[in-house]
């Protein structure tokens, strides 16, 4: 019924808004949304793929892929929060200690 | 439903299985052990990277599919896995005094080393795509964390911050393109994607190519090469010294030990689409390196440009993808764990809390007082320029001979100009060390015992290999049939 | 075909949001704006607002949902396990015992760190 390209342009959007999002935003949390949705642009693909192809090997990497992104958002909310501690701030603009 | 339960093959991953129940145990002992009991971690943890290692060695010439055919055992894996123990050995005895004067002296670290390490030797064994990707995820977020280790100290959680960020979106690029090349070829597995693109007609299908393109972007980014080279001096200044000595040899290697199965041998078909795009980035990646390294005043991101121009110069090889230049990337990647590490070895021991001495400027009139340590750096420092007997030139030399045995002459001969150009910021630190007048007291140095047998390791390394090259070139082509 | 089934949803989509659009556009387009003070402080059930709205909050919140979408991605694994696990016989027991003992090591040494502990 839906072919497959409207699943794949989706999945295109899906990651162009979230490339755009980390290049432009400058609050550090929403940058790490916009990679997670980067992430999940993939996982779209990865099933829109398997069902189009008959083959269940895009699902079962889907599971690999949100354990990986889960454990990803752990270690950089984790990240993000030590960062927090010592510099009170999440905004991107002022991670400037270390330049050209 | 008729279930084929797949072969499991114990025994090929036995390097990782020892690591990884090494690392498991080392972080129970952090929590349940008494305080003195937890300062033999890092010796323990030596113990399971020597056990590892045995094992590689002992596994050498065996060759054997495990996981559904997911995991490979080849002498190629075998070979940076060899590469990869040692990174970590060297790094863990280069540790253990650093960390104690710095305040920092957690079981953690080791734990987190160690499972980095599992995660690359996954990586350089991945017959599949997702091994790929969780073996890259493995060690990558282990060293997110192990580059903030220093947490009081806001240039670390700095690095940190802005190794995860551009590393996790580097990632999404990898994902996108797997999932495109396995929407053209129906199969993550490197040797479906090898018999899938072998047949014409593939060639030309844009989701293939769209894939490839981005999964050089992700495997750009995890090796350093220009234009994704952005985060590497960051990084590497504000890390650890110890974790980026680890860093600047072991995901290089990891990510070069993955972009050679997948290039040139998944995707080797399409030799004729992707090999000008390598050659361009191996142009700008070697060329920037090292004009931007001349003009570094802090001798972390002047060895962070001079890893970039390194990559550069391994991706040379790849463009010359014949047996010799193949070989030439394992050789000079074992030549380079041991002079990089090396040279951060020394960085290491010559800092202290409080008075990092990681100006250039601070290495002025070294050798006056410590005659030895200058020496050592030299030796190091010769080997990262070229200069003969050192590994380091002899892997310049087969690199070079192999680009232009391969007819890319213009890619040789850039090559060298770079390679000139470098001996100038590598000769600046002898000089200094040498010849110059010291600027300030030096503090009394003591080295630990683990110290100084990690800086022998690593300039006999560095020597051997450069005094008898055609052994290990021979141990290197024997591990890259598997791709030819 | 199957999307005229859900036009009435839609209908009702339509009719929803427009509605609730068409009010608020006509109730700024008509009528007066007289800001005051008293007018413009936040609403709580007419007693007068004590202290500020955002307070900080305990990190250990933060930590209880990390460790929660740790464990949470491992039940996740055990789904499928659990839907065909009679036909794995001791195979997939074994392999299952395995994961579930790493992350074991993974909660001894979460517990034994204290992050755990509440108060």
């Amino acid at each position: 019924m839906v072919s497959l390209s409207s699943y794949l342009i989706l999945s295109a959007i899906l990651f162009s808004v979230g490339v755009v999002g980390f290049l432009l935003r400058r609050n550090i949390i929403v940058i790490f949304m916009s990679i997670e949705l980067m992430l999940n642009a993939a996982n779209l693909a990865f099933v829109a793929f398997s069902r189009f192809l008959d083959s269940m090997d895009g699902q079962i990497f889907v599971f690999f892929v949100m354990a990986v992104a889960a454990a990803e958002a752990v270690v950089g909310l984790a990240i993000i929060m030590a960062m927090y501690r010592v510099k009170e701030t999440v905004n991107a603009d002022e991670m400037n200690l270390m330049k050209w | 439903m008729n279930l084929v339960i797949p072969e499991i093959n114990w025994s090929a991953i036995g390097p990782e299985l020892t690591l990884s129940i090494t690392a498991m145990v080392l972080l129970l002992l952090s929590v349940v052990a008494s305080p003195t009991a937890r300062r033999a971690i890092p010796y323990l943890s030596l113990l399971g990277i020597a056990f590892a290692l045995l094992l590689c060695i002992s596994l050498w010439g065996k060759s054997a599919y495990a996981f559904n055919r997911m995991v490979v055992l080849d002498n190629y894996a075998l070979f940076f896995k060899i590469i990869f123990l040692i990174t970590t050995a060297l790094t863990v005895l280069m540790s253990i005094r650093y960390l104690k004067e710095q305040g920092y002296e957690h079981g953690e670290y080791y734990v987190l080393i160690l499972f980095a390490a599992v995660g690359m030797m996954f990586m350089a064994s991945a017959a599949d795509l997702i091994i790929v990707f969780l073996g890259l995820e493995t060690f990558s977020l282990a060293i997110y964390v192990l580059a903030g280790f220093f947490r009081a100290q806001p240039k670390s959680i700095e690095s940190s911050l802005k190794y995860f960020l551009l590393g996790a979106f580097s990632t999404g690029f990898l994902l996108y393109g797997i999932a495109l090349i396995y929407g053209a070829t129906g199969t993550t597995n490197l040797k479906g994607i090898y018999e899938f693109v072998s047949k014409a007609p593939a060639l030309t299908d844009p989701l293939l190519l769209i894939g490839m393109g981005l999964l050089i972007v992700g495997f750009g980014f995890k090796v350093a090469s220009v234009p994704f080279h952005m985060w590497t001096p960051d990084v590497y200044e504000g890390a650890p010294t110890s974790i980026t000595a680890f860093m600047s040899v072991g995901p290089k290697a990891a990510g070069f030990a993955a972009f050679l199965r997948v290039f040139l041998y998944a995707l080797s078909p399409l030799q004729t689409d992707w090999i000008w795009i390598l050659w361009v980035l191996a142009v700008l990646t070697m060329t920037l390196g090292n004009v931007v390294a001349i003009a570094q005043k802090n001798i972390k991101r002047m060895l962070a440009y001079s890893s970039i121009a390194h990559a550069g110069y391994i991706l040379v090889a790849m463009v010359a993808a014949d047996e010799l230049g193949t070989a030439s990337v394992l050789y000079y990647m074992l030549a380079y764990a041991f002079m990089n590490l090396g040279a951060f070895g020394v960085i290491i021991l010559f800092g202290r809390k409080g008075e990092e001495n990681v100006n250039i400027s601070d290495y002025s009139g070294m050798a006056a007082k410590y005659p030895l340590l200058a020496a050592v750096m030299a030796i190091f420092m010769f080997s990262l320029a070229g200069i003969p007997p050192t590994a380091g030139f002899v892997g310049k030399f087969y690199i070079f001979s192999a680009a232009v045995k391969a007819g890319y002459i213009g890619l040789a001969i850039i090559g060298v100009l770079n390679s000139a150009l470098s001996v100038y910021f590598y000769l600046r630190i002898t000089v200094m060390m040498y010849m110059r007048s010291p600027e300030k007291e030096f503090a009394k140095l003591e080295p630990s015992p683990a110290m100084v047998i990690a800086l022998i390791i690593a300039v006999f390394g560095t020597l051997q290999i450069g005094i008898t090259p055609s052994h290990y070139l021979n141990l290197a082509k024997q591990s890259i049939l598997a791709l030819m | 075909m199957m999307i005229t089934d859900y036009l009435p949803i839609f209908i009702f989509l339509v009719v929803a949001v427009g509605f609730a659009l068409v009010t608020i556009f006509l109730s700024s387009i008509i009528g007066k704006r007289k800001i005051t003070p008293q007018k413009m402080i936040p609403y709580e059930c007419g007693m007068d607002p004590i202290g500020q709205a955002r307070k900080p909050f305990s990190v250990k919140f933060y930590i209880i949902a990390m460790l929660f979408i740790i464990f949470d991605i491992e039940a996740v694994f055990l789904y499928p396990w659990a839907v065909i696990f009679k036909e794995l016989k001791i195979f997939g027991l074994v392999e299952m015992a395995i994961f579930i003992a790493i992350l074991l090591v993974g909660f001894v040494y979460v517990w034994k760190k204290g992050a755990l502990e509440w108060e």
